[in-house]
């Protein structure tokens, strides 16, 4: 067996290990042993495509590959959990800078001279659907990072300007290719140059509240560049890969979609997401009742069962330790306790239960929407603590901003108390009818400070 | 049948294992999943690691080491993130 078959044959594990690392992501117990064999796979194709390249300079490659690990290493040890959005935004942005760069790089390698054939065309797609992935990440991730505003930003004839800049790219492509132009280096520049201010250009518009599902689609481009690469240099474990992770972005993307009842298109050019010109006037006008931490101690410590919804104010306010020691006291004295978790309740798919982990909730207690919603009807109380618009009832009027968002049915349960600073809105910008109803509570203050309070009125209770 | 179609057919196959085994994965564990398939859109790696295993002028060493550093940060980091989240998850 010559030495190029055995190299195929490892890219032919790595691939099938990779879907085998995720495969193992489907429960919590398997995960962390999925992921390495996952990053092992990684490991595979390195040393197949160290072996199977004449590696004309080594220096090069062991300077990209011990800046690269420092960088990354040191950014996974150091990141909060509440950072993860924007760590997830940047990587990717690198993932598909990289990809780019590898299209780019074979241009350049050959001066410009691909022809039309197919690897001419996919060098073409790989430099642009990188270079958008690049410099859309960027933004986004300036955005979460709150360096540049949350707010959607809008210019008159953003979309027909975006759409003549795609058929621009087309046209350049094409010129680059060597239809008909002296200069293909050049076009193949410009080209590079529409890329890059397309994903800023995409990415502006699209409002901060929106972002979870931005991220999402990011990650599905930057598999879909991989791939692209993949199909530059004929590589199949290329291929492979970035169609894994292009199809989890996608799937991620569609589920924050419906998160927020919202469609793709109309997060991606409605503009939508920001709080500004929202008519506040009547919000707080509405008689609520109030609790304060003893009152709620008792209508949680002596009932059979209670469910905690978190929202994102709870890690904001870096109050999940003592939300977590809140559920653990009220066990101890025998009350059933769930965590009900809104597909869209952090900043990113599944954000919130990472940030419960790592406060030490018990995975098995943490449910999802459709887990837990018929649950809410035989539900004594339920602690609803930084959560908004994700439990407003409004969103079953169909004449309300947020209609047809699903929400948790909380307001069926027999006793809501809502742990929150004020009655301001949310980031639809919307009054919370939950606030007002009779069997409401609110429990007003810091959540951090709130929630010590009660772990300390329940310690109380006796 | 030509290099491209047996890539095309390879990528939809993959694209629908890949949807196949994403669907099942709870929403418990999208966070990791996201920086889990971030890591592995690094696989441009391999694709980096040939272009700058064969550059020959200054502009394809640069970018081949620019591809490599971009695409190592984007694996260690994000297996090593991943690592650390999923490691968060006990059950008790």
């Amino acid at each position: 067996m010559n030495a190029h078959i055995l190299v195929e044959l490892t890219y032919l594990l790595s691939a099938i290990l990779f879907v085998v690392g995720l495969k193992r992501l489907q429960s919590p117990a398997t995960a962390r042993a999925g992921n390495s064999i996952a990053a092992f796979a990684m490991f595979l194709a390195i040393i197949a495509t160290v072996v199977d390249n004449e590696i004309l300079s080594w220096t090069p490659i062991l300077i990209g590959f011990v800046t690269g690990g420092l960088i990354g290493a040191v950014a996974a040890r150091l990141v909060k959990m509440t950072s993860m959005p924007e760590m997830v935004g940047l990587f990717n942005g690198f993932g598909g800078g990289a990809s780019a760069l590898v299209a780019v790089g074979e241009f350049v390698g050959v001066g410009g001279a691909v022809g039309t054939g197919t690897s001419g065309v996919t060098i073409m797609l790989g430099t642009f659907i990188g270079g958008v992935t690049f410099s859309g990440s960027m933004i986004a991730f300036l955005k979460l990072k709150e360096w540049m505003t949350g707010n959607p930003i809008t210019y008159p004839l953003q979309k027909t300007l975006n759409a003549i800049m795609f058929v621009g790219a087309v046209v350049l492509a094409a010129l680059a290719l060597g239809a008909g132009t002296q200069d293909p280096m050049m076009m193949f520049y410009i080209l590079v140059t529409v890329a890059l201010v397309m994903g800023v250009t995409l990415t502006i518009p699209i409002g901060g509240a929106d972002m979870p599902v931005v991220i999402s689609l990011l990650n599905s481009y930057s598999g879909l560049a991989a791939s692209a690469a993949g199909f530059v240099i004929g590589n199949m474990v290329l291929i492979i890969s970035g169609a894994l992770v292009g199809a989890s972005g996608l799937i991620l993307t569609m589920l924050m979609c419906k998160g927020m009842n919202r469609s793709l298109a109309n997060v991606a050019f409605g503009a939508f997401g920001g709080t500004a010109g929202i008519d506040r006037s009547q919000i707080g006008k509405r008689p609520v009742k109030s609790a304060d931490a003893e009152m709620v101690a008792a209508e949680l410590g002596y009932v059979n069962s209670v469910i905690i919804v978190p929202g994102y104010g709870l890690a904001v306010a870096q109050a999940q330790h003592e939300l977590r020691k809140v559920g653990d006291l009220l066990e101890d004295r025998g009350v059933d306790v769930k965590y009900a978790v809104h597909p869209v309740a952090g900043r990113m798919p599944g954000h919130m239960n990472v940030l419960l982990a790592e406060a030490d909730v018990s995975y098995d207690k943490l449910y999802d929407l459709d887990e837990i919603n018929d649950d809410f009807s035989n539900t004594d109380a339920v602690l609803i603590v930084g959560a908004h618009d994700v439990c407003n009832p409004a969103a079953r009027e169909p004449a309300r901003v947020i209609a047809g968002m699903p929400i948790l049915d909380v307001d069926k349960a027999r006793r809501t108390i809502v742990m929150k600073r004020s009655l301001s809105p949310g980031f639809a910008g919307i009054d919370n009818d939950l606030f007002y109803m009779d069997h409401n509570l609110m429990f007003f203050g810091d959540a951090k400070q709130s929630m010590s309070d009660l772990v300390r009125e329940i310690r109380d209770l006796g | 049948m030509g290099e491209l179609m047996i890539g095309l057919y390879v990528f939809v196959l993959a694209t629908l294992a890949g949807r196949e085994v994403i669907t099942k994965v709870p929403p418990t564990l999208h966070t990791p999943l996201m920086s889990g398939a971030n890591a592995i859109s690094g696989i441009a790696i391999v694709g980096a690691l040939v272009v700058a295993g064969r550059a020959e002028g200054t502009t394809q060493t640069v970018l081949g080491v620019v591809a490599i550093a971009m695409a190592t940060i984007n694996v260690i980091g994000g297996f090593m993130v991943t690592d650390r989240m999923l490691g968060m998850f006990r059950k008790h």
